[in-house]
């Protein structure tokens, strides 16, 4: 891009981002700031599974690490009194740590592919089963609420981390949501991109050129468990009430898959789009159809998945970004085959 | 925590492993079949079943037809979901990225969970048969476990011997040594991955023959037993049967003695870390073999 | 009995076959010689339609099979055993023999064709029961031609029997393909070793580049000046 294209690009960014940042000033409902709030959250969420499964570590178990930092700052909160301020580091440390211990043996001993999403479902499934079952800490299925510190009269609590206005979450997703997009694009444009990409290509000629793979690997993990951990424990503080199967599981892992092959896992804003696809979709059928098709916006989400990895695997933004832009290598094309 | 020999809820506990085992080693049959011929992991495939047990539900209670007729019916309709499956959705990215099956089959799942959701309601149904239970000393056994676990030996049999013995259970064993060579034999092998899909298809409709006397029926309990079979699969060594039987029943062991010790979830907790450890010690699982 | 008229084919862009022009009557043995990468596995490849057909037209007893897809040209009669053997290695050499016999004509006369194998190879009968990835070389090769024998074919094509196999073994090969001969068969065989395959045939085809440079009877292939200093060494 030349230097005329690129300051166009950066004003477009700039504007829209005003129009952001501007949008709750425009008087919308809280029932549209919470549509927002949740499309800025999980685009974070989505974001940071995108930091893996972009190289072909696709995990179907990121609910593990939903879980640990919903989980992990709402019983520190809930049992210690310890401030999600430090609860929060904890738990997202917690969370790469626990990347750590299941990607090294993974890694180390060539777990990929199939095997990779298994063991990482294995995980996901682990963690929900662990949160049931210690019930009497966690409140099993029934979930749990942070203990309250805000009301009417007092709506900020700093020390808890919770606002009663719609407004201040908003801007605090916002800058979730940046900070997001931000570490999307360092690792897009570090060294570890280039070196993962040679790593899902062809490991074995990466690690002749020098290239550590498992350490590459372990890196991608522990940013994108961090990060899935953080939204987490934000999606805790905003909600005040998680269960395990909405933060842990194979079906929010399966969820966050989704949204991201939607949106389009290989740029930036892909994740994001997802978030807006997944989210306005499920609001749209609710407020369309109510309760009488429970169940029509999973059975819409599975046919666009289906659609989307036979027709479009780059995803929604992948394609347009595709339309736009010079042509470039495709990730590997069908070969011709006598018959299957 | 008591650990007495002699303990009869103990062996109780240990036999019914033994039975829930047995289902489960039918379950992963199917699994394995379509892995280890045509390569794809149908993550969907617990959806299949519970599709299976709807229609055995709605055979049987609604239109009436009795229970071996309903069960048929169930069995036929998985295997055409199966054949449609790798038809319509398989088949397009069969040359593409393997994790693209895997997706691509998640899509179905949602697909299939949100159609039964729509289409039946989340109330829990059940088929409402009970075959009693049978005594034997102090334990005592549902006999609708004990058939599942005989039907269940009996299927693995019969697969065995097709496998081994027919002209087309042969084929489909050597299409997965060596795909290219098949139509010099005068085999498509479009044809027999669409006979293996409905072959795997039909198993699951077995097991859902099974489940359907054993369990409640939900459009979500797909999400409840579909992990477990994966991994029973995945920790025999992905494709083949064999070791699927025998991780089957170290699995329901797992369950069984955990939930006897602890609650239920523990049981599930223990099998599913050991799980992992597993596939950290022998990533190719007991019987796999490294490719 | 089958004939090529002006074959042309290849893999996707790139064309192994021009205009290749090639016949065998029945009861004949005729042999396809050439360097490596003269497009002779790709000729025996565009007969069983494995790749297609790009240009002209192959005729078996007279039908065309430009429409036929590969799966249904053994029931044409046409066997073709495969350049490196490709047998099911995880299949006994009994289950190979029997997927030779997969075709719906061939299965009603298996227990006759399959003592006929045994006969042909006393030593695959001892083997019966081991897997075929187990055996050597040679052993794989005699199981592969009698797989495509299973068949009961009107024609056997055989693609490079004598690859990567021990000189003693190759001439037991070739023995093998001299008695098939005499049974009765009709033979396309394609080869590297000159010499030897000369010596079993009726005619000859040279094809280099992907062209038929020259053809006739073997004996006056193995005499010429031009094979014999370019392929066989003199």
């Amino acid at each position: 891009m030349d230097s005329s294209t690129s300051r166009n690009a950066t004003i477009l960014k700039s504007v829209c981002l005003a129009g952001v940042l501007a949008f709750p000033l425009i008087g919308f409902s809280d029932y549209v700031l919470h549509i927002a709030i949740s499309i800025l959250l999980w685009g974070f969420v989505y974001t940071g599974w995108s930091v893996m499964g972009r190289f072909g570590l696709v995990s179907l178990g990121h609910g593990a690490f939903l879980g640990v930092g919903a989980y992990g700052t709402t019983m520190l909160w809930n049992h210690l009194g310890l401030t999600p301020w430090i609860g929060i580091p904890i738990s997202v440390v917690a969370a790469g740590i626990l990347g750590l211990l299941i990607g090294l043996p993974c890694f180390r001993f060539r777990i990929t592919g199939h095997y990779f999403a298994l063991v990482t479902l294995a995980l996901t499934e682990v963690a929900r089963l662990l949160i049931v079952a210690l019930r009497d800490q966690t409140g099993g299925s029934l979930g749990v609420t942070p203990v309250g510190m805000v009301s009417p009269e007092e709506p900020i609590s700093i020390y808890a981390l919770q606002f009663a206005s719609k407004y201040v979450w908003f801007y605090i997703m916002v800058a979730v949501w940046l900070v997001g997009l931000l570490i999307w694009r360092a690792v897009d444009r570090s060294m570890l991109r280039y070196a993962m990409e040679a790593i899902s290509q062809e490991e074995d000629a990466a690690a002749s050129v020098g290239v550590q793979v498992t350490r590459t690997k372990l890196t991608v993990t522990v940013i994108s468990a961090a990060m899935t951990a953080f939204g987490g424990a934000m999606y805790g503080q905003y909600q005040q009430y998680i269960n395990p199967e909405t933060v842990s599981g194979i079906a929010i892992s399966l969820q966050i898959v989704f949204a991201v092959i939607a949106g389009g896992m290989f740029v930036q804003l892909g994740p994001t789009v997802g978030a807006v696809i997944t989210i306005l979709l499920g609001e749209g059928l609710r407020l369309g159809f109510g309760h009488e098709f429970h169940g029509l916006d999973v059975t819409i989400y599975g046919l666009m998945l289906i659609l989307f990895i036979i027709y479009m695997p780059r995803g929604v933004l992948g394609k347009a970004v595709e339309a736009f832009s010079a042509p470039r290598a495709r990730p590997a094309a069908p070969s011709a085959q006598p018959g299957e | 925590m008591e650990f007495s020999l002699t303990d009869p809820f103990l062996w109780e506990t240990v036999i019914q492993g033994l039975l829930f085992g047995g289902v489960l080693a039918l379950l992963s049959l199917g699994l394995n079949l379509i892995f280890g011929v045509i390569d794809v992991v149908w993550i969907c495939y617990a959806e299949l079943i519970m599709l299976g047990m709807y229609t055995i539900f709605f055979l049987y209670t609604h239109y009436g037809l009795p229970l071996p007729v309903s069960f048929a019916g169930g069995i036929l309709m998985v295997a055409a979901l199966g054949a449609l499956l790798h038809q319509l959705v398989i088949r397009p990215i069969l040359h593409t990225e393997p994790i693209n099956q895997l997706l691509v089959t998640g899509g179905v799942l949602f697909f299939l969970q949100g159609l039964a959701t729509m289409m039946f309601s989340v109330e829990f149904r059940n088929i409402g048969i009970s075959f009693g239970s049978v005594e034997a000393g102090d334990m005592f056994f549902p006999v609708s476990r004990i058939i599942a676990f005989v039907v269940s030996l009996v299927a693995v049999a019969c697969l065995w011997l097709f496998l081994k013995k027919t002209y087309l259970g042969t084929a489909i064993r050597a299409i997965s040594q060596d795909r290219d060579v098949m139509p010099l034999m005068g085999v498509s092998p479009r044809k027999i991955y669409l006979v293996t899909s409905a072959l795997g298809g039909g198993l699951a409709g077995l097991g859902a023959c099974l489940l359907v006397m054993l369990y409640d029926i939900h459009p979500a309990i797909g999400l409840t037993f579909g992990p477990i079979v994966f991994m029973v699969c995945v920790l025999g060594g992905l494709g083949n049967m064999f070791g699927g039987f025998i991780a089957a029943f170290i699995f329901a062991e797992f369950i069984a003695l955990g939930g006897f010790y602890a609650e239920v979830e523990w049981g599930y907790v223990l099998a599913f870390v050991f799980f992992i450890v597993m596939m950290f010690i022998r990533p190719q699982g007991l019987l796999g073999t490294r490719n | 009995m089958l004939r090529l008229e002006n074959v042309s084919a290849g893999y996707g862009t790139f064309q192994a076959l021009f205009g290749v022009n090639l016949e065998v009557r029945g009861g004949e043995a005729v042999a396809v010689i050439g360097p490596n990468g003269a497009g002779k596995t790709s000729l025996l490849r565009v007969i069983s339609k494995v790749i297609p057909l790009n240009g002209g037209d192959i005729a078996m007893e007279d039908k065309s099979l430009a429409d036929v897809p590969a799966h249904r040209i053994i029931e044409l009669g046409i066997a073709h055993v495969p350049e490196h053997r490709r047998l099911f290695p995880r299949l006994t050499v009994e289950e190979n023999l029997r997927m030779g016999a997969f075709v719906n004509g061939a299965r009603s006369r298996y227990d006759e064709r399959l003592a006929y194998v045994y006969d042909l190879f006393p030593h695959m009968k001892e083997r019966r029961h081991q897997l075929a990835g187990t055996m050597s070389g040679g052993e794989q090769q005699m199981c592969a031609i009698g797989r495509g024998l299973m068949s009961g074919p009107k024609l056997l094509l055989l693609d490079e029997p004598s690859a990567g196999l021990a000189p003693v073994i190759v001439q037991q090969v070739f023995d093998l393909v001299r008695r098939i001969r005499e049974e009765g068969y009709t033979v396309l065989i394609v080869e590297q070793n000159i010499q030897q395959v000369l010596k079993v045939v009726d005619r000859a085809y040279l094809l280099e580049v992907g062209r038929i440079k020259m053809s006739g009877p073997a004996r006056d292939l193995l005499e010429n000046d031009e094979v014999r200093r370019a392929y066989i060494g003199l």
